[in-house]
């Protein structure tokens, strides 16, 4: 009863807060803020003050196996959920603005401009859908390979919701117009502070699990695990260092200035890549594709020397971000350098992930998971050789601020990071609910396929689109002067604007496709579906062709 | 055979970090810090990575309004502020970018993408008239833009709820703005754009500022007003063809 009071007060006091906040504030979009965070904790007061209980509720809609499992479970499946919905959304958005850039007339001012919905769509993808797979993913993985359960259940629930807030509030954010206007990092100074309490907790949740562990040795997904929550912490503080105007409303300015807050910028922007995006989903790769390919990793080697070759070079490529701009010459260099030594390690990991299947290569056949496991390593091996060599300065001076470097990151982002994540989640989804398998296995075909096609007439108009931009930019006539004006270039671009939303629209549709497959699954149907990959033997054709008539004719030499 | 098998090597050393997860989260802090420290840190402290240059000042209080709502608008998706030492670059924008045109940025909107053109010296280029219009519908005055409509800017009433508190918060990171400059800022904010209030000193305070109506609606002072103002100043503080400014770039040995 006493718990019961003093939950109560607190989440009155957190209401009366946000009411004081929306009162106060000249800001509407910070009172709209506050308002969503007073309508959490009315939610929570009815939750603690009634016998509602809607999580049970919706652990019914969402057949959730009653009772405790093995492993403390009920969170990751929480996150399975939140990572195929926020992934649906964020590629509707992602084809939305694609579309806006070829048909202009589809911007909706002020709240569904393209400026405001391109945070909305980075984040969804990265933050959201990514965000919620390494949760998740890293909940279920530092469980199985401790032997433990996960420490600090309530602090990891509060991990969940907490960082589902935080999405909200930085999403609803930029269509409001609340933004600090550096990439990747668009979410306000009380929002940032938030997603820093709730980093905190997903660090205690996941050092303490590897504490309690019941295995002599910390497993290397662990290690990668780690190294993502320890950088991306670090990052996120520094980068976003600002001070607010007023403690009552949004605006805040960024503590550096200039040039430092470039480089601190892509010091965070390149390393959201290489520890979020990167670190985080070689930590998946490291666990789920020996999983499912049945064999044990490739080399314990190599997986040390590129973990900790990868993590050291990484934070120094910042600077290809910046060439030829005021940033001072050695920086740049420097950025270039190491961004050309982090190819060896990228492909380590690649190495690593590919040679896992050794023995087990007949699966790309018959296992459309362990296909898309593969696709995604190969698409992590081509990005990270088309990176490196955008960061030399001679090519990068002709594909920096072109849709050049739009395809590079797709490619990176479609083809690695969705593909591994989707190949997890079918991995999960019938682990975490206890079925005998998942829905269809043909539709993992077909999903994989709309992705691999949608990712090559994405990278491919986007190729296309960059080196145009930047050959026209440039291009000079026999007289001495520009041919082309800016807007010739943007008039050129159209029907690659038009191919890439075709494979943006691909893409969306295979993970429709995901969605329904994985909410069969969940709801308990299997499909009657012919098995895939079995080769019919028919047994009449399997015998020795009787002699020709000329040949038998003809006496033998 | 193979005689890695057998040797135990460096690698018997990495079990220690294998047991210990303290050790090993230490030891990754330290690695992924190392990166950051030697090439962030000194463009702290050495001086020639922001050179010096005549004309730089801190925005006005209207100019910093329509900075403001260039970030909300999410214009540096689409439009970069730094222009690069290449030929063509420096004929279709003009002189490349100094380090100092924007060392009172807070955040800096250098950008990363040209889905339109780099903005880093549009001021001046065009009209105000041409700006309000293309604002207004871009594809009235440049058929092929892509560039998403904002005529809702100028029809909203310019509301910043505390200039000097503004100024005050960019004070505290680094901006010089004067005890004059804070104290008048909500006098300065309103006189920029209107042709009837008294500007007082505000162009002796802030030199090249431009004191006039922007949007064509002298009667209010709206968002529109604010953003105009600024990109109206952008890259116009630096007389980068001055002939001292170019003496000296000519002895700059590189960076």
């Amino acid at each position: 009863m006493e718990t019961v009071v003093k939950r109560l007060g607190m989440w009155a006091c957190v209401l009366m807060a946000s009411i004081a906040a929306i009162a106060l504030t000249p800001d509407s979009g910070f009172a709209i803020h506050m308002g969503i965070v007073g309508l959490v904790a009315v939610l929570l007061i009815v939750v603690t003050a009634t016998s509602f209980d809607p999580l049970a509720r919706a652990q019914s809609i969402f057949r959730m196996p009653p009772g405790p499992s093995r492993y403390d479970d009920d969170v990751i499946r929480w996150g399975v959920i939140a990572t195929m919905f926020w992934g649906i959304a964020g590629l509707l958005v992602g084809v939305i603005i694609a579309a806006q850039l070829a048909f202009p007339q589809l911007n909706l001012e002020p709240w569904l401009n393209f400026g405001r919905l391109r945070p909305l769509h980075t984040s969804a993808v990265i933050f959201a859908f990514g965000g919620n797979a390494l949760i998740a993913t890293s909940f279920y993985i530092v469980q199985r390979t401790c032997r433990t359960t996960l420490a600090l259940p309530g602090t990891a629930r509060f991990v969940f919701s907490g960082y589902q807030l935080f999405i909200v509030l930085a999403a609803t954010g930029y269509l409001l117009g609340i933004s600090q206007g550096k990439e990747y990092a668009e979410p306000e100074w009380y929002v940032d502070l938030w997603l820093t309490i709730v980093w905190l907790a997903y660090a205690a949740v996941f050092v303490g699990t590897v504490l309690n562990r019941r295995e002599p040795h910390i497993y290397v997904a662990n290690w990668f695990f780690l190294a993502f929550i320890i950088t991306i912490a670090m990052l996120h503080v520094v980068n976003n260092l600002a001070l607010p105007v007023s403690l009552l409303g949004a605006k805040s300015y960024s503590a550096f200035a200039g040039v430092q807050d470039a480089l601190t910028q892509w010091w965070y922007g390149h390393n959201a890549v290489g520890f979020f995006l990167t670190a985080g989903f070689l930590a998946m790769m490291y666990y789920f594709v020996p999983k499912q390919a049945g064999r044990p990793v490739y080399s314990y080697r190599l997986s040390i020397i590129h973990f900790w070759s990868l993590i050291f070079l990484y934070i120094w490529a910042g600077p290809h971000h910046l060439h030829y701009t005021a940033l001072p010459d050695w920086a740049q260099t420097l950025g270039m350098v190491f961004s050309v030594m982090l190819w060896m390690p990228s492909w380590g990991g690649m190495i690593n992930g590919l040679m896992t299947l050794n023995g087990a290569w007949d699966k790309v056949r018959t296992d459309p998971i362990i296909r898309m496991m593969v696709l995604a390593l190969a698409f992590y091996g081509m990005s990270t050789f088309e990176g490196p060599m955008l960061s030399i300065k001679a090519v990068n001076s002709l594909s920096h601020y072109t849709d050049w470097t739009i395809g590079h990151v797709h490619s990176g982002a479609l083809g690695w990071n969705g593909m591994i994540t989707f190949a997890c989640v079918y991995y999960l989804t019938p682990r975490l609910w206890n079925r005998e398998r998942l829905y269809s296995l043909r539709m993992i075909n077909w999903h994989f396929w709309l992705a691999t096609l949608g990712i090559v007439f994405y990278a491919a108009s986007m190729w296309v689109a960059g080196i145009t931009q930047g050959l026209m930019w440039r291009e000079y006539g026999a007289d001495g002067y520009l041919v082309n004006s800016f807007v010739d270039t943007v008039a050129a671009l159209h029907p690659m604007y038009v191919l890439r939303g075709v494979g943006g629209l691909m893409y969306l549709t295979g993970a429709i496709i995901m969605a329904f497959n994985i909410a069969m699954t969940i709801a308990g149907r299997l499909r009657v579906e012919a098995p895939m990959g079995e080769t019919a033997h028919d047994e009449a054709a399997d015998r020795p062709l009787p002699v020709p008539a000329y040949a038998a004719a003809q006496p033998a030499e | 055979m193979s005689n890695t098998a057998t040797k135990p090597g460096a690698f018997e050393g990495h079990k220690k970090l294998e047991r210990n997860v303290t050790l090993l989260a230490a030891l990754t802090l330290g690695v992924v810090a190392i990166g950051g420290i030697v090439e962030i840190a000194p463009l702290f402290w050495i001086d020639n990575t922001i050179e010096k240059v005549e004309g730089m000042r801190p925005y006005t209080p209207l100019e910093q309004a329509g900075r403001d709502i260039y970030i909300r608008e999410g214009c540096y998706v689409c439009h970069s502020q730094m222009i690069r030492p290449f030929r063509d670059e420096v004929e279709r924008y003009g002189h490349y970018s100094l380090a100092a045109e924007s060392m009172y940025d807070h955040p800096f909107q250098w950008g990363s993408k040209r889905t339109g053109p780099d903005l880093a010296r549009v001021g001046g280029k065009y009209s105000d008239a041409w700006h309000v219009q293309h604002l207004k519908a871009p594809r009235d005055v440049v058929p092929e833009s892509i560039m998403p409509s904002y005529s809702f800017l100028a029809e909203t009433e310019l509301k910043v709820p505390d200039a000097s508190a503004n100024l005050t918060a960019l004070r505290h990171v680094g901006v010089p703005y004067t005890d004059a400059d804070l104290a008048k800022a909500d006098a300065d904010l309103k006189a920029q754009a209107d042709p009837n209030a008294d500007a007082g000193d505000l162009a002796t305070r802030y030199p090249k500022a431009q004191i006039r109506d922007f949007d064509g609606d002298a009667a209010r002072v709206t968002e529109m007003d604010a953003l105009v103002a600024y990109l109206q100043m952008l890259g116009t503080l630096v007389d980068v063809n001055s002939a001292a400014a170019q003496e000296e770039l000519s002895k700059e040995g590189g960076r």
